[in-house]
């Protein structure tokens, strides 16, 4: 049983390890309360809703978000829109359709089940419109960067007058929590930018970890549901395995040999 | 195969086992005597199939979904997360999977290490298991670059130009291996089929392996020949395999705490980042358990011969059987050898370290230090131990440890380890 402890300790050790080298790659991002880490989180709904606001009206100029689906808003899960809502957000968007029957393209209300309205017609017209730099879709962009949330936090209250000696182009801004620091688009946030309907201050930081846990949400949209199985999952297994420990030690108990 | 002669007691099964033996196999593998000292070290062969099986299944459902086409693959698998029943569930534990896989198989192959299960007359089984572990890598690098983000574009890109390296032919081997002249939509979907393929070569290959392994038995930790059946052995079932399930419990609460709470830990965020050939990422590293070899491709200042000493330090391990030139198998009745395996960990597990640092200033000095004793190790210190080593007295079976009655204070004390 001790050689067996051995085993099992090493695999924690290696886990461990995977996690302390992801951890020391990291920069010292702002710190705050995700409410949809450890093994129970779940997202705020509201602060969801008020994340896909500032996504709205801020981001959603230059970034899109091709994966989401209006539909998407009233799942479970998520900001958990009513489907009036929801519908209702969807109409208020002009998408592009057709061909008819007489092979002309036509514009219409969005339906719930429309992908998101993109900016730009293609990558090129976007690098024109924002002097070379592509926005990135924001869909996965949590996932698609090292520091995950704590980071896109962090990048969006970085910005910062440059130090001496560091001179900066047209267009290139300066932000601490940018790799190389020089980033392309230009500081977005600031207090009141927009208005809550739920009365929550539009502070820089109260926009920022709101935008920043509606793009957790677009890039692992099962995330709740992730939680709550793995919790029933490994208390399954739990007991699973202590069950079969002492039926081992029955079955064992027949010969000498110690298992 | 059979160590005794079976026969079914319906009509029916002796008219159907004349046949196809099918329950003469069931038989055998239900009463397969197994050394009854085997410790949990053991238990990851069933761990293995296990895992393969589980890679297998999803792997399956998951080609239902995935689209393999260079304009549609990375939005396929986005699909496959977000509106396909259960598809993160399932995509999750492919991914996590491959490396749950390597992890058991990592501690499989230095078990063989440390008890010398390679040793006569197994030489076989370990062959077969280090081509399995090859053609593991190489579904493992292949299924990586499916998702076609930005790691999987770049690693294939750059694990493909490794073969640019050979003379004369090089450049039109890979030329060939895309299918044009980058890394495109050729490449991938060859390397889907591929990865598809693959996967049942290991299974058969698998049957090989516990076939090979069904004709001496199972090496035990004292590693000697045991009569069987006999006071030494027990039958596979229910005795083993109530103790391999019990392990492979534990190992799936592992893996179920990957998938469940941190499933991209052991990927790279990179890779959701939709692959372009024209940006290339800062810094391109494997995947986790490749990164030991990796680390001895780049020691090496010359890219041929860079190439050379990564597949080498890989092969090398087929003639292990020979070059460890010592009778004895068990490295508990080796006190030498014992401290030359756990440097050899110790140096892999630096290799993986620095496998995954830029190869510049201390981390390349330090890879190449550890390059050279990984091969050390296998040409110079094993056949050598072996001529040179003081062993200690090995017993004669596993129930009566002490040698001739003696009581030889050494082999007693390893006897309490051994029971540990």
């Amino acid at each position: 049983m001790k050689n067996f402890f051995k085993i099992f300790s090493f695999i924690i050790l290696f886990s461990g390890l995977s996690l302390s080298t992801q951890a020391a790659e990291k920069v010292e991002y702002l710190k705050t309360d995700w409410s949809f880490k450890g093994l129970f989180g779940k997202f705020d709904r509201a602060a969801l809703q008020r994340g896909y606001q500032v996504y709205t009206e801020v981001c959603s100029s230059c970034h899109s978000m091709k994966y989401l689906s209006y539909r998407n808003l009233a799942e479970k899960g998520g900001p958990e829109f009513s489907i009036e809502q929801a519908k209702a957000i969807a109409a208020s968007f002009e998408v592009k359709d057709g061909p008819n029957s007489d092979g002309d393209m036509f514009t219409r209300p969005g339906r719930l089940s429309d992908k998101f309205v993109m900016p730009y017609d293609n990558v090129q017209a976007a690098q024109a419109a924002n002097g070379g730099a592509y926005p990135p879709d924001m869909s996965v962009l949590v996932k698609a960067r090292g520091g995950g949330v704590d980071y896109i936090y962090s990048l969006l209250q970085g910005y910062e007058d440059p130090p001496a000696g560091v001179t900066l182009d047209d267009g290139v801004y300066y932000n601490k929590y940018m790799y190389g620091n020089k980033i392309k688009m230009a500081n977005q946030l600031s207090d009141g930018l927009v208005e809550y309907s739920d009365g929550t201050i539009a502070s820089v930081e109260q926009m920022s970890k709101d935008v920043t846990t509606f793009l957790m949400w677009s890039a692992e949209p099962h995330l709740e549901s992730r939680h709550q199985m793995g919790f029933k999952a490994i208390v399954y297994l739990i007991i699973l395995t202590i069950l079969v420990y002492f039926s081992m030690k029955r079955i064992w108990s027949r010969i000498e040999t110690e298992v | 195969m059979s160590d005794h002669e079976y026969t079914p007691k319906s009509k029916f099964g002796k008219w159907f086992n004349d046949r196809l033996p099918l329950l003469t196999l069931a038989n055998h593998l239900t009463d397969y005597p197994t050394p009854k000292n085997l410790n949990y070290w053991w238990t990851f062969g069933g761990i293995l199939t296990f895992c393969l099986i589980t890679q297998i299944v999803t792997g399956l459902v998951l080609a239902m979904h995935y689209i393999a086409h260079a304009d549609m693959a990375f939005d396929s698998v986005e699909h496959i997360m977000r509106d396909v029943n259960y598809g993160w569930l399932i995509r999750y534990i492919h991914a996590n999977g491959a490396s749950m896989f390597f992890l058991a198989v990592y501690i499989h192959i230095f078990r063989s290490l440390f008890y010398g299960s390679y040793k006569a007359p197994r030489e076989i089984i370990w062959i077969i298991g280090i081509i399995i572990y090859l053609l593991m890598m190489a579904a493992a690098f292949l299924g990586y670059v499916l998702p076609w983000g930005q790691m999987s574009f770049w690693g294939a890109t750059v694990i493909t130009n490794l073969f640019s390296a050979i003379p004369l032919v090089g450049e039109g081997i890979v030329t060939w291996l895309w299918g044009g002249y980058s890394v495109d939509n050729p490449t991938l979907t060859r390397f889907f089929t591929l990865h598809y393929l693959i996967p049942f070569l290991i299974l058969g290959l698998v049957v090989l392996h516990i076939w090979a392994l069904h004709v001496p038995g199972n090496n035990n930790p004292v590693g000697i020949d045991i009569k069987k059946p006999s006071k030494d052995t027990v039958p596979f079932h229910p005795y083993i395999v109530i103790k391999d399930g019990f392990a492979l419990l534990m190992f799936m609460i592992v893996f179920a705490f990957f998938v469940f709470y941190t499933p991209n830990i052991l990927g790279h965020a990179d890779n959701y980042i939709e692959a372009n050939p024209l940006v290339t990422p800062a810094h391109i590293v494997p995947e986790w358990y490749l990164l030991p070899f990796y680390a001895i491709l780049r020691s090496v200042p010359d890219k041929l011969l860079g190439v050379v000493a990564m597949l080498s330090a890989i092969l090398i391990l087929a003639a292990l059987p020979w070059l460890d030139t010592s009778k004895i198998r068990s490295a508990v009745f080796r006190p030498l050898y014992r401290q030359f395996y756990w440097i050899l960990v110790a140096d892999v597990l630096i290799l993986g370290y620095v496998g995954a640092m830029p190869a510049e200033g201390l981390y390349l000095l330090v890879a190449r230090v550890a390059t050279a004793y990984y091969f050390l190790h296998f040409l110079v210190i094993l056949p050598v131990l072996g001529w040179k080593e003081k062993t200690l007295p090995i017993p004669l079976s596993i129930t009566e440890p002490i040698l001739g009655g003696s009581p030889n204070l050494a082999t007693a004390k390893n006897k309490e380890s051994l029971n540990k």
